[in-house]
């Protein structure tokens, strides 16, 4: 087949896939025919993302549409991330469902399966995009789309999430187009035309000629812009309630790869602003950034109560990570980064939607009323320690390489201080998390709390079809810690941006 | 100065004029109405810069963003507001007097940190564009001092007018296809928050924020 062809149709088909899908959801609901159909959708995103990574690392970066869609290196690899964290949440959806309607709670099936489709297909869209501002508007709907699923139970608190959740993060990524459009002026005076002003790959090399000022300004908004959505400090408020608040699958996604689509567009604005002012503004924004979600993350696992809040301000504690990570910057760094993006997305999917069988299981949310799960509930308790041991980075599991990785990368630079402040933060947040779940796993059963809810044995045993996403998921992790060849050759190619 | 120059200045003063009687009024209707002016400035600049810079697109822009902004959105606030007078109040955290002045401040800063901006290019538009970053910074003003769901979405809207002004005053607009993509994402999302605020009066018997604390840490 032509190439231009094939390019399109590999593009096209992780948008369109998902779309079809949300389409069939509106219109026949959710029933047994129709509730895996979101999984094949998610499947066929992971298919293609491996097709378009097979393509880019032969032939180079991939185009069509006349340049609105592009794959790179690094969308290549979110596209796998995004479709494989997909398919285990998509996966583990029907089962969750089930139990939600037999609980008789919760909102519409048809609604969920719809908006999550949607969903999909905006992140995929918004990692293809060759244009930021194309990208800046599948995120603004990614926030759009998942305003209602966060809003799913329609609790006080869940109203609440979603109202905060949508301010912040609306508010937040409009600084981000100011940021474009403050861009897209320097770009126009640097003599670019109105079709390649907002093309990231254009901009890097035409960097040179940006007005530095107002390249400074517009780094400055997009960081923080961008960063509200991929739940960096200062704008971060939002993410604890949401994540705690949304149905477990929607967590797991929000947390695996929502946060990390927004902040590839990060990594796509350093690459404009350190070709056009050298690395040390971004790099200084990033440490900020990362230093203070860190500590923030840190200071709040040691005294959380909830163990959804608590692997949400997990999540914050590795974005921090992350943005460390950009601000140094090398090769090595970067290389660490993606391995850390994928190796906590599927850690993070397994232990949000394991939280979520803990929560119709045992009917609450406080790690204060959940004890011996070890003995009471061992396939959930197991999976639910191995996920939290992958977050924890020990080995085998990939998190441990890719933080080693960025610790080795951060003495190479000479960011030593920063770097080992990192690490000190991060260490704080595991003592925590290791805390908080020992209690709920190994702790005693004796008296449980005065008022606490009443304990259903429904679902003693976890069901083939809930387990089967769970292990598979903390195996991909696992596999990638021990070797990352099939996706070495990704890696680098992703990482060449670094220096 | 040519009177298309005088005219952009002009739509530019009313530009800002709205957002700061917008500080001034508490009741969320005269908000609205403020707002429909705003609207209707910002397609008068579109308008302009169209016409002076032989630009045709810019018309079919101007027009789409003055039904958007200038009709749509403030009736979709206003059609929220119901008849209880304790709804349409904006409940300010701090006096309209210091918020005046606050707006004062926030339109010098943004005459200072908007100086590389104008300095890029030295026309009658890039010279006005320090307004659109004022507008911006009213706008998140509002965000954080209102503390009534409706008066959250007014200050959302004000910082997105701000934002489409600068892109008009400094680069005659984006794209067109972004323009219209942000603007239909700015239609959801005002949509999304109208239908959650519906909620929260059902809920919570009210749409104050600070009802809102079952989540912390």
């Amino acid at each position: 087949m032509d190439r231009t062809l094939t390019d399109a149709a590999l593009l096209l088909v992780p948008i369109a896939a998902p779309l079809f899908a949300a389409a069939v959801y509106a219109v026949a609901g959710w029933g047994r025919a129709t509730a895996h159909l979101g999984t094949a959708a998610a499947a066929l995103i992971l298919a293609s993302g491996i097709a378009v990574a097979v393509s880019v690392a032969h032939d180079g970066p991939l185009t069509t549409l006349g340049g609105w869609l592009h794959a790179d290196a690094l969308s290549a690899f979110l596209l796998l991330v995004i479709g494989s964290v997909a398919t285990l949440a998509c996966a583990a959806s029907p089962a969750y469902l089930a139990a939600e309607r037999a609980a008789d709670e919760g909102g519409s099936s048809r609604r969920y399966g719809a908006l999550v489709s949607c969903f999909l297909a905006a992140m995929c869209l918004g990692t293809l995009a060759g244009n930021l501002g194309l990208a800046w508007i599948a995120i603004e709907a990614t926030t759009i789309v998942t305003a209602f699923l966060v809003g799913h139970h329609h609790t006080r608190a869940a109203l609440e999430a979603a109202w905060k959740y949508t301010v912040i993060c609306s508010v937040g990524i409009a600084l981000a187009l100011l940021g474009i459009v403050v861009l897209y002026d320097a770009a126009r005076h640097a003599g670019l035309s109105e079709a390649t002003a907002l093309n990231p790959a254009a901009l890097t090399a035409h960097a040179r000629a940006l007005d530095p000022a107002v390249t400074r300004m517009a780094t400055a908004f997009m960081i923080l812009g961008f960063g509200a959505k991929a739940g960096l400090a200062p704008l971060h408020a939002w993410l604890p309630d949401a994540h705690s608040q949304a149905p477990a699958p929607v967590s797991a996604l929000m947390s695996g790869v929502l946060l990390a689509v927004a902040f590839s567009q990060i990594l796509r604005v350093k690459q404009i602003a350190d070709a056009a002012l050298g690395p040390a503004f971004s790099r200084t924004l990033l440490l900020i950034a990362g230093l203070a979600t860190l500590a923030l993350a840190a200071l709040l696992l040691l005294a959380q109560r909830d163990y959804k809040r608590m692997l949400a301000y997990s999540s914050m504690e590795h974005m921090g990570l992350i943005a460390v990570a950009a601000a140094i910057g090398t090769r090595l760094a970067l290389a660490a980064l993606l391995l850390h993006i994928a190796g906590h997305g599927l850690a993070k999917t397994v232990a949000f939607t394991a939280s979520g069988h803990l929560l119709q299981a045992e009917r609450t949310t406080r790690i204060a009323q959940i004890r011996a799960l070890a003995t009471r509930r061992p396939a959930l308790a197991g999976i639910l320690a191995a996920a939290l041991l992958a977050l924890l980075g020990l080995p085998p599991f990939s998190l441990f390489a890719s933080e080693l990785g960025i610790a080795r990368a951060g003495f190479a630079a000479h960011l030593g201080i920063p770097v080992a402040a990192a690490f000190v933060l991060a260490l704080v947040a595991f003592a925590a998390l290791a805390r908080h779940t020992a209690a709920m796993l190994l702790g005693d059963d004796e008296a449980p709390a005065a008022g606490a809810p009443p304990k259903t044995a429904a679902t003693a045993r976890l069901s083939l079809a809930a387990r089967t996403p769970l292990i598979t998921g903390l195996t991909a992790v696992a596999a990638l810690g021990i070797t990352a060849w099939p996706i070495n050759t990704l890696l680098n190619l992703a990482a060449q941006g670094g220096r | 100065m040519s009177a298309d120059a005088q005219l952009l200045d002009l739509a530019a003063g009313a530009f800002l004029l709205a957002a700061v009687a917008i500080l001034w009024r508490r009741d969320v209707r005269a908000q609205t109405a403020w707002l429909s002016l705003q609207g209707a400035a910002l397609a008068a600049i579109a308008v302009i810069l169209g016409a002076d810079q032989a630009h045709p697109e810019l018309y079919a822009v101007a027009a789409a963003v003055g039904l958007l902004r200038a009709v749509v959105l403030p009736a979709l606030v206003r059609r929220a507001v119901t008849a209880r007078a304790e709804d349409r109040e904006s409940a300010p955290l701090i006096n309209v007097g210091a918020s005046l002045l606050a707006a004062v401040a926030l339109v010098l800063l943004a005459y200072a940190v908007a100086q590389p901006l104008v300095r890029l290019e030295a026309t009658t538009a890039a010279r006005a564009l320090p307004v659109g970053l004022a507008v911006v910074l009213i706008g998140l003003l509002i965000l954080v001092t209102r503390r009534k769901a409706l008066s959250q979405i007014v200050g959302f809207l004000l910082l997105d007018n701000g934002i489409t002004a600068i892109a008009f005053l400094a680069a005659a607009g984006v794209p067109i296809l972004v323009e219209f993509g942000v603007s239909f994402d700015l239609l959801l999302a005002v949509l999304v928050l109208r239908v959650l605020t519906a909620r929260m009066r059902a809920v919570f018997g009210g749409s104050d924020l600070d009802e809102m604390r079952e989540l912390h840490d």
